[in-house]
């Protein structure tokens, strides 16, 4: 038991009794629960071998594969520009010049306030008219990009901003240039506290690309909702959709892992000052106000 | 390229459908966002509490939905529950996956924001003899709210936003207009354009309104 256990005392035998009795009554109600849903399972036959023996063959394997592949690219494409185009926009957002901070928040809340599938379908279906064809692919990674980009941007932002103020003033102190101050002193600091949060950006991101099945990108989603159709397996879109999202979950859980991993090891490091990192913590979670939902323990946010 | 006036077209023209569209929009934030922000912090309760049972119920639910893509939630309940015979109409499954989601996320918030209350608050609460729902209830989920109000209002507006992966279900809300109207010959980049403003309209408000909150109640 962790910080919540200042919650409650130790249990006395009284209290022993009665947590005894909730747990059972608990139990109980959640095990009617499970029950239900299995037994909604099994009359509806999905547990029948028919149903599952499509996972059998080899065609199907590698055609989940492929989504799946095909899901980690977009995925991957997309947190690399999105990263590039946070760090872009977060060093206009700090520009002293006004014309330059101005347009740049102007693009972030705008793609922050625009549903991420909007985007998509913008890019998908209307860029036609003005002569210009996506594909699919570059339909969810444009879309992911544009949208994760501002979230990232705001998050490198209120990393820079809590790096401590000693720090550039004596960078400037022993003459370095701005850009300089930005490259080689606050930004690989906030980098580092932000961690955390920028890797359950990512985790976002990764569920994000299953938005590409309703622009028409064969990813995981979209091969599971194919292959579902069969009939010669009576329709296994139960067991598929367990299992897709299966691979869905392991995935984000190993992100998460990773984010947490980072986390412990930015904690215990002496480079970075204890207030810094739960300055930067709490920041960001502020940062990354309206997003899609998704994310690991670390943040605490969507 | 379009011209002025076909850039207006939609709008003027099929104006009904976009109130009818965004009006379900707002029904499903509007439902789905009680209904999550009722079950979250149940979920929140369920987490913190000194039933192991309940506490391991609150952890699986919320590692699971969270690591979940919404569209696989949406695919799952739109079209795997009729394959359980439970038969409801798209916008209750719509309801059902939104909240269901959401309710992870508000969890969480919650309980990040019980944590912020400074320790000492729920150990004086105990040792004047408060039990556990009198020391939830009277002293730390007051204090919690500041904490955890512009979270959970980022959270909406996520909600807000998420609704439009309904449309992908069947739902006749803002997502479908461009379908709905591109078989009425309408070009989709116009028709996207005034649904992107209806939302633009909708969230940047509300993510006024979060600033706000954010500043005002910051915990110090």
């Amino acid at each position: 038991m962790s910080a919540t256990a200042v919650l409650f005392d130790m249990p006395g035998p009284k209290a022993r009794r009665r947590y005894l009795t909730g747990g059972i009554i608990g139990s109980v109600i959640l095990v009617a629960l499970l029950a239900f849903v299995v037994y909604r399972f099994y009359v509806t036959g999905q547990f029948d071998g028919q149903k599952w023996s499509i996972f059998e063959y080899q065609q199907v394997q590698i055609t989940l594969l492929l989504g799946y592949a095909n899901t980690l690219l977009a995925a991957a494409v997309g947190a690399v520009l999105a990263l590039a185009l946070g760090f872009g926009l977060a060093i206009a957002r700090l520009s002293e010049h006004r014309w330059v901070r101005g347009p740049a928040f102007a693009l972030v809340e705008l793609f922050r306030a625009i549903p991420l599938l909007l985007l998509m379908f913008l890019f998908y279906y209307a860029a036609p008219s003005f002569g210009v064809t996506f594909t699919p692919f570059w339909a969810v990674v444009i879309g992911l990009t544009l949208y994760n980009g501002s979230v990232l941007a705001e998050i490198f932002r209120a990393g820079v901003e809590a790096v401590p103020k000693g720090q550039s003033e004596a960078a400037y102190a022993i003459g370095m240039r701005k850009s300089q101050v930005m490259r080689t002193v606050l930004l690989p600091q906030a980098v580092r506290t932000m961690l955390p949060t920028i890797i359950s950006q990512l985790v976002v991101l990764l569920k994000d690309t299953a938005l590409g099945f309703l622009v028409t990108y064969d990813e995981l989603l979209k091969q599971i909702k194919q292959l579902a159709a069969a009939p010669e397996f009576a329709f296994p879109l139960i067991p598929l959709t367990i299992v897709g999202g299966s691979i869905y979950i392991a995935t984000c859980l190993l992100l998460a892992l990773l984010a947490n991993r980072l986390e412990a090891r930015t904690r215990r490091s002496v480079k970075v000052a204890p207030g810094a990192a739960q300055a930067a913590e709490a920041a960001g979670t502020a940062a990354q106000g309206g997003n899609t939902m998704g994310g690991v323990p670390p943040t605490g946010n969507l | 390229m379009h011209s002025l006036a076909d850039l207006f077209a939609p709008i003027v023209d099929q104006w009904p459908l976009y109130l009818q569209s965004f009006w379900v929009t707002i029904q499903l934030f509007l439902i789905s966002g009680v209904a999550s922000l009722i079950w979250g912090t149940a979920l929140a309760g369920m987490r913190v509490s000194p039933i192991p049972v309940l506490r391991a119920f609150g952890t699986g639910y919320v590692n699971i939905l969270r690591n979940t893509p919404l569209t696989l939630v949406f695919f799952f309940v739109a079209f795997g529950f009729p394959y359980l015979e439970i038969n409801f109409s798209f916008f209750a499954f719509a309801l059902i996956a939104l909240s269901a989601y959401t309710s992870a996320f508000i969890c969480e918030a919650v309980r990040a924001g019980l944590n912020s209350v400074p320790p000492g608050q729920a150990e004086a609460a105990r040792a004047v003899g408060l039990t556990f729902f009198q020391t939830l209830n009277l002293v730390l989920l007051p204090q919690a709210f500041r904490a955890v109000v512009p979270p959970v209002s980022s959270l909406l507006i996520a909600l807000l936003k998420n609704t439009t992966i309904a449309a992908g279900f069947s739902v006749a809300e803002a997502g479908t207009i461009r379908s709905n109207l591109s078989e009425l010959g309408y070009a989709a980049f116009p028709v996207l354009l005034w649904v992107v403003i209806g939302f633009l309209i909708l969230v940047l408000p509300l993510s006024a309104l979060q600033r706000w909150f954010e500043r005002r109640w910051r915990v110090a």
